[in-house]
């Protein structure tokens, strides 16, 4: 159970704030309202790359990193297709800094043409370094655009090419800035060795006098339902054959998301798993097999992928796939596996408790989910989960025609 | 009015509490570490093993060892055990380093009388089944040869193979490595290692009394001691070695540069981490305000110091576009000349003191992380006057020796430098 107090300044600002007292630190996260998803089709990337520019100095505050870490604080933030998130985490006692901070660059950013240089170059060399010069790497590059046809999910974060980053102009961060960056599009949680009073005075020093912006109103285009099965099979100088398929799922807040989540672990979490005991130890057919979710907010992704073994046909491989999902169509999951993934995930809600950077960017969001409250109810929800559920959700997903299907072959086999 | 100019007052860390063990031994003398907190009702057990009789002709036995020793025993298949941990919510981990190997139980306390039994199964009785270890070996070799496609992963283990040789912290591995492995080299050494004689326990979260008669009667009984030979060596140095292995569709090279250096054991340590600090270890460092927010020449680039039994070393690593890799090259060793000639000005080391203990403070922040702190100095040898000595020294350093030791300790006469890609 995370116990955290709420208000929202006039500007529109939610704000949470979660009391710790066993730590001498405090932590102030900051989630904006705004991902990949929100990018125009030709200025992809651009979410990330105003990330980076958020470090590049505002408007009364020449450097945003240095401040911090003299007074023993650290910094980072992370871009996803849904949000944008920024974290300080520093010693309780100096706090204040992290308000003059993270309120001073969500006033205004400095806007300097050599912040934008210096990262379109940074962001260039992630690009590379992430997605181009890796084996595999490029993968969600290739398999988004296959599963997403109207959905601006068809591009991962980074961007679908390195020419719209390097084409970025101050003209558009100055509009995305005003678009994105204001009281209203944000949650704040601030975490740690903190008293609610003293935040609530902080933030109203800090964070109120901001103009509340206008409300960004999301109207994106949403995927239309599949109704036919997608392949693509694409060549590289990697070692060995892959195989990955997109099912579509619902969305985050969909009442059958936990089912699907659960579902995944059935297959692959862990040595006791099913594609783990069957395709990889009996059947002998993949080096490695995985699957999971994308959790996202709008209509999501259910991946399967794996690497086989040398001298297997993809073809094998992927009627060794389909017939594990077969069975969860077939029969119901029995009583002790469906505990087992049950205890799993309990557990795993009681160890995520422990850290308290990952406490308070759970509860910003579950927030941007409708309620921190939901954060509590996670346990609940899984151990709600029926076989039947299984069973219902796998009838549902598991068909040829929704899914996408990316062959990633090596050249010797091409 | 508020004015946004100016910083608010801000404060030195000027107290960091540590939270020391208690320690007691399990009736066969094993002895057990433990850090209390009763903020969560969980508990991890961490079983750690010095790695042992090192022989250079089979350079994966310890490595593989510790991978696959939970894949089955006389009593339970490897998807039994797994299926068992499961059950019970809980977390088994193995870990191999340089110096130990470990197995860890992550697990809610009321699990552990039934989680504890299958774990000493598995420190006593793992077989390495035949058929596992061949699925097993396959596999790693496709991993592997993955692997071989990323150039910060060759880097990595050409630079290390150069400085430490055959030696265990210099395995060059190579795929005929893992034709090599066979069951019976596995249980000898799991024989030779995994025993009450080579073993301690750190245990962190909550754990009281009763459940350390549990843990007691789980394994202070019924477990026999052996031999073993300790890894002990000594490391000649290098001088000026380049190596480059040229990748012609690199988009990026990665680059390793280092050498041997001092371990936490030397009294100039701490010191030399402030000299690090500045140079390259964290996000305002030299290295990255020039070449990273300067230059734009990578996503990022960092340096360290690393501690072991029988060494240290100190590295600098990054991946930098291709086309600039020279001049990346170039300014790393610019920046370690400046070090060596100027002094640091009083504005910047001011940053990095209250920046490192800072960091110090915010690596405490639970029961686990006290149990990592204390296991560096345990396993060093030191006490906890090796964290007072650190804060001393990270808060009253001076520019001059500082200075001093970039001379001492970053004398690039012999460095080795690895470059994987092109440049």
């Amino acid at each position: 159970m995370v116990n955290f107090n709420r208000f929202t300044l006039v500007n529109g600002l939610k704000v949470l704030v979660h009391e710790d007292p066993t730590t001498p630190m405090a932590v102030l996260n900051i989630l904006y309202d705004v991902g990949a998803r929100d990018e125009e089709a030709d200025k992809t990337g651009f979410a990330h790359l105003f990330e980076h520019l958020m470090f590049g100095g505002s408007v009364n505050i020449p450097s945003y990193d240095e401040p911090l870490q003299r007074v023993g604080g650290e910094n980072n933030a992370f871009t996803s297709n849904d949000i944008t998130n920024y974290y300080i985490t520093l010693p309780a006692e100096n706090l204040e800094t992290a308000f003059w901070l993270e309120s001073d660059r969500m006033l205004n950013l400095a806007f300097s043409e050599k912040s934008l240089d210096t990262q379109r170059n940074v962001v260039s060399e992630e690009f590379k370094q992430r997605y181009l010069n890796q084996p595999y790497g490029d993968v969600w590059l290739k398999l988004r655009p296959l599963a997403y046809k109207k959905h601006s999910y068809q591009w991962a974060t980074i961007g679908k090419e390195l020419s719209h980053i390097e084409n970025a102009t101050m003209d558009d961060v100055k509009a995305f800035f005003k678009k994105h960056y204001n009281p209203q599009n944000a949650i704040l949680v601030v975490g740690g060795n903190v008293k609610t009073e003293d935040v609530k005075k902080l933030a109203e020093k800090w964070f109120e006098p901001i103009p509340a912006g206008n409300k960004y109103n999301r109207n994106l285009i949403q995927e239309e339902h599949q109704t036919e099965a997608r392949f693509e099979t694409i060549t590289a100088d990697v070692p060995l054959n892959a195989i990955y398929i997109a099912f579509k799922m619902p969305e985050r807040l969909s009442v059958d998301y936990h089912v699907y989540d659960l579902l995944s672990d059935v297959l692959s979490s862990g040595k006791s798993s099913r594609l783990h005991n069957s395709l990889l130890k009996e059947q002998k057919l993949f080096s490695e097999i995985n699957a999971y979710i994308t959790s996202s907010l709008d209509a999501g992704l259910f991946i399967i992928e794996g690497k086989l073994v040398e001298g297997v046909t993809i073809q094998t491989a992927e009627k060794g796939i389909w017939a594990e999902l077969e069975k969860l169509k077939q029969d119901a999951v029995n009583e002790s596996e469906l505990a087992k993934i049950q205890n799993k995930a309990e557990s795993v809600m009681v160890f995520s408790e422990m850290n308290l950077l990952d406490k308070a960017m759970n509860l910003a969001y579950y927030e941007l989910l409708g309620d921190a409250m939901l954060m509590n109810e996670e346990t609940q929800k899984y151990l709600a989960v029926t076989a039947d559920d299984l069973k219902r959700v796998s009838e549902k997903m598991f068909t040829k025609e929704s899914s996408s299907t990316l062959y990633y072959l090596t050249k010797q086999n091409a | 009015m508020l004015n946004r100019t100016q910083a608010p007052d801000f404060k030195q860390v000027s107290q960091i509490d540590f939270i020391h063990p208690t320690k007691n031994n399990l009736d066969n003398g094993i002895p057990v570490y433990t850090l209390f907190s009763d903020n969560q009702d969980i508990v991890r057990i961490e079983f750690i093993f010095d790695n042992v009789n090192w022989d250079k002709s089979k350079p994966l036995q310890a490595l593989i060892t510790n991978t696959m020793i939970n894949n089955g025993t006389k009593k339970f298949t490897a998807k039994e055990i797994a299926e068992r941990i499961d059950f019970y919510g809980a977390f088994f981990q193995t870990d191999y380093a340089q110096d130990q190997s470990s197995v860890t139980l992550y697990s809610l306390n009321k699990h552990l009388p039934f989680v504890l039994p299958i774990v000493k199964n598995v420190l006593t009785d793992s077989q390495f089944p035949q058929q596992e270890l061949d699925i097993f070996l396959q596999n790693q070799k496709q991993k592997f040869q993955v692997n071989l496609k990323k150039n910060d992963f060759v880097a990595r283990k050409t630079f290390s193979h150069t400085l430490f040789g055959d030696t265990i912290y210099g395995v060059n591995t190579s795929l005929t490595d893992y034709d090599a492995v066979n069951r019976l080299d596995l249980a000898d050494y799991f024989a030779k290692a995994y025993n009450p004689s080579n073993c301690t326990l750190v245990i962190a979260g909550k754990f009281d009394s009763e459940a350390f008669e549990l843990l007691n009667e789980t394994f202070g009984k019924g477990w026999e001691k052996q031999n073993s030979v300790e890894n002990k060596f000594a490391l000649q140095a290098h001088f000026n070695e380049k190596i480059y292995a040229e990748r012609a569709d690199a988009l990026q090279s990665a680059i390793r540069i280092g050498k041997l250096s001092i371990n936490r054991n030397h009294v100039d340590f701490p010191g030399f981490q402030v000299l690090n600090t500045v140079f390259g270890g964290y996000f305002g460092s030299r290295l990255m305000a020039n070449i990273r927010e300067e230059k734009g020449y990578t996503y990022g680039i960092g340096s360290g110091i690393a501690s072991l039994k029988n060494a240290g070393y100190f590295f600098i690593a990054t991946e930098v576009g291709a086309e600039v890799c020279g001049d990346a090259l170039t300014e790393i060793y610019k920046e370690i000349d400046i070090l060596k000639t100027d002094l640091v000005g009083e504005d910047e080391l001011n940053l990095v003191r209250n920046y490192m203990l800072g960091s110090m403070l915010g690596s405490l922040e639970n029961i686990f992380s006290h149990a990592d702190k204390f296991k560096n100095i345990h396993f060093s040898g030191l006490g906890y006057d090796y964290y007072e000595t650190y804060i001393k020294t990270v808060k009253n350093i001076s520019s001059g020796a500082i200075k001093d030791l970039a001379n001492k300790y970053l004398g690039t006469e012999n460095f080795v430098e690895v470059v994987v890609g092109k440049r």
